[in-house]
């Protein structure tokens, strides 16, 4: 395929810059920067340090065997992102981002979070680097995810609970960038997710694609070939873009992208923008988007908060109009099931997030020989989200067994 | 034609040796019935030019007083299509030009060159879309010229000089100068440079060079409209409208005489 993003910052139609004036010179600051960074074996050298010695990469590629056999299908394979330094994919990108913002000359990040886990790897690499830190989360999210939000203050960092519209990601992202317009001059947005203008988009997949390159090294060491298939969550998708970038170019190696089904597609509370959505532009870029037909954004529903997004990034928009990347959804009760399964089956939680990942499993084994191998991004654990499993639980359509 | 009446406005203005005052209402918010009466009040009260607001659900560039009112407008249920609609029924009468500002999803969902044609049969000037950059307005550039709509750009505190010197270059309907460093809404103070920041800005404008973004009192527009041709007011007359004060929209818009 063609190497994506353009000059411009466009894959194929999506993509792009939509952003207000005031923020353009700082867009073009930041391209500038990481365009020098990845080009100096420096910046490569102190990431490499940062991921090792610190996050603790190389995550393992884990054999689900007990899985494996009770789904009946496919040798299945876990890539182990829940082992991270802060539990979650999301410490790849801030670890390179915080780098990007010293290169910059800048001492202050501000951020959003859904599930927390990002705010928490920002939160984590500010204190680090020695970084000012300030946190956009919604309401509803800040009441799902407590835990994550004294952690952030822990680290130091400050947590603004946004009230706005649902009180969700898409609100938190909102304010981030309000707050980003008015203190653009010596603050960086670290953005979390592989959206967002460019070149966000670019930065978080380059930064996020080292697990796709540790799995495809591993897989190959462990059984001698490519897999099969590989599947990931997808809410704005980093986790996903970056397991998947390294294997575009394979084209025997099936790729699935999982995103949050809330209720059920046909009751339309769900956050499935590529599944359901058409092409809008929020956030700064045109890609596929849950939006009514007057072009208003309408809210995204997921048990997860991290999945709570209506839109997704650009590049997995160009991978389904591609027919690169099949992207399907799973609803919240598939996911629940999916953490218990793993749980009793591998001694694994994982988080909410990556247990729609899990879930596609169920679907897939059937379909799959016994030969083949499947890889599932396992983007974060689920310590987290032990509270919301077992509300879920006690108040019901959710059985134990 | 549509452009013409914004660019004829403004002259009339100058060569008074007034300045221009451009009230921001958004549509929808007291009820789309209300919209035409809002117009004509505004009209009357001495307004140059009215930016009328189409409410979008994810305004990254607005601060708290203009969500809230885009919030009343969409939960009264307005679209896109009934503002334009109730325009178009005073569109002969009326002897003010109206902009549109919104996001670019409303106009891209509604379809970029429909949205263009419509505007034009209401009697629409311009259209201000403050999150399409230079970068992307190819998007609607070719569509608004088809229908005589001017792209109304903005300018920022942190344009760089290249940036300043392309938008003023490009300018069509009035070059908006935002002037201050984050979203709408009022502000006590000013930066100091902004003075200088303005006058510089209408030296190499193509069109003329109207402040706005936290413009709030009588005296920032006193202050304000010395150095350039005007001003855009818009939380403080949405909130005024709102609290049903008219009196202090009429001494706002009347404070660009003095």
């Amino acid at each position: 395929m063609a190497i994506y993003p353009t000059e411009t910052g466009h894959y194929g139609n999506f993509g792009g810059r939509f952003v207000p004036e005031t923020l353009m010179p700082a867009i073009l600051e930041l391209e500038k920067a990481f365009k020098e960074a990845k080009e100096d074996p420096a910046f490569q050298e102190e990431m490499r340090y940062y991921l090792k010695q610190y996050v603790g990469r190389e995550t393992p590629l884990y054999y689900a065997e007990r899985l494996s056999a009770y789904l009946g299908g496919p040798k299945i394979y876990l890539k182990r992102e829940d082992l991270n330094h802060t539990g979650a994919h999301k410490i790849n990108n801030t670890i390179g981002q915080a780098l990007l913002t010293q290169r910059m000359g800048k001492k202050k990040v501000v951020a959003e979070t859904g599930a927390g886990q990002h705010g928490v790897a920002t939160a984590t690499v500010s204190a680090l680097l020695g970084l000012e830190c300030i946190i956009f989360m919604g309401k509803e999210d800040v009441r799902r995810q407590a835990l994550n939000v004294y952690r952030m203050e822990l680290l130091g960092a400050q947590v603004v609970s946004v009230d706005q519209g649902n009180g969700t990601l898409k609100d938190a992202v909102n304010e981030a960038m309000r707050y980003w317009t008015a203190n653009v001059e010596d603050t960086h947005y670290i953005f979390g997710t592989a959206a967002g203008p460019h070149p966000f988009p670019q930065i978080v997949r380059d930064f996020q694609r080292i697990i796709g390159d540790e799995t495809r090294k591993q897989i190959i060491e462990a059984e001698g070939k490519l897999p099969e298939a590989i599947v990931a969550c997808v809410g704005g998708g980093s986790n996903a873009i970056g397991m998947f970038y390294p294997f575009v170019d394979d084209r025997d190696v099936k790729m699935y992208g999982v995103e949050a089904g809330g209720m059920g597609l046909p009751t339309g509370k769900h956050a499935a923008s590529l599944t359901e959505g058409k092409a809008g532009i929020l956030h700064g870029s045109l890609s596929y988007l849950l939006q009514n037909n007057d072009g208003q954004v309408q809210e995204a529903h997921s048990i997860s908060a991290g999945l709570d997004y209506p839109g997704v990034g650009p590049e997995h928009s160009y991978l389904k109009d591609a027919g690169r990347v099949a992207y399907d959804a799973v609803t919240d009760e598939e996911a629940l099931e999916a953490v218990r399964l793993l749980s009793r089956t591998e001694g694994i939680i994982p988080a909410l997030e990556s247990a729609h990942a899990v879930a596609y499993c169920k679907r897939l084994a059937p379909v799959m020989d016994k030969e083949d191998v499947l890889v599932v991004c396992l983007s974060g654990r689920g310590d987290k989200d032990v509270n919301t499993i077992r509300e879920a639980h006690e108040t019901g359509g959710d059985s134990d067994e | 034609m549509s452009k013409a009446m914004l660019d004829n406005a403004f002259q009339t203005v100058s060569e008074a040796g007034e300045k221009a005052f451009v009230p921001y209402i958004m549509a929808g918010d007291g009820g789309l019935e209300s919209l035409n009466e809002r117009i004509r009040f505004l009209a009357d009260s001495g307004a140059t030019a009215i930016e009328l607001g189409l409410p979008f659900s994810d305004p990254v560039a607005d601060g708290p007083t203009i969500q809230a009112a885009g919030i009343r407008a969409l939960e009264a249920g307005t679209t896109v299509q009934a503002v334009l609609d109730e325009v178009a029924k005073e569109r002969a009468s009326r002897n003010v030009p109206l902009v549109i500002m919104t996001y670019l999803n409303p106009v891209f969902a509604y379809g970029v060159e429909a949205f263009a044609s419509a505007c034009a049969a209401a009697g629409i000037s311009g259209l201000i879309l403050p999150d399409l950059p230079l970068e992307e307005e190819g998007l609607v550039v070719e569509a608004l010229k088809k229908y005589e709509i001017a792209l109304i750009r903005l300018v920022a505190l942190t344009s760089t000089p290249e940036r300043i010197r392309a938008l003023a270059e490009r300018a069509e309907g009035f070059l908006y100068a935002v002037t201050v460093a984050g979203t709408t809404g009022e502000r006590a103070t000013f930066v100091d440079q902004l003075g200088t920041h303005l006058q510089e800005l209408k030296e190499i404008s193509k069109a003329p060079v109207l402040a706005g973004f936290g413009v709030s009192t009588p005296e920032h527009v006193k202050e304000l409209s010395q150095y350039c041709d005007g001003v855009v007011v818009g939380s403080k007359i949405v909130d005024a409208l709102h609290q049903g004060d008219r009196q202090q929209v009429k001494d706002l818009i009347m404070s660009r005489k003095q």
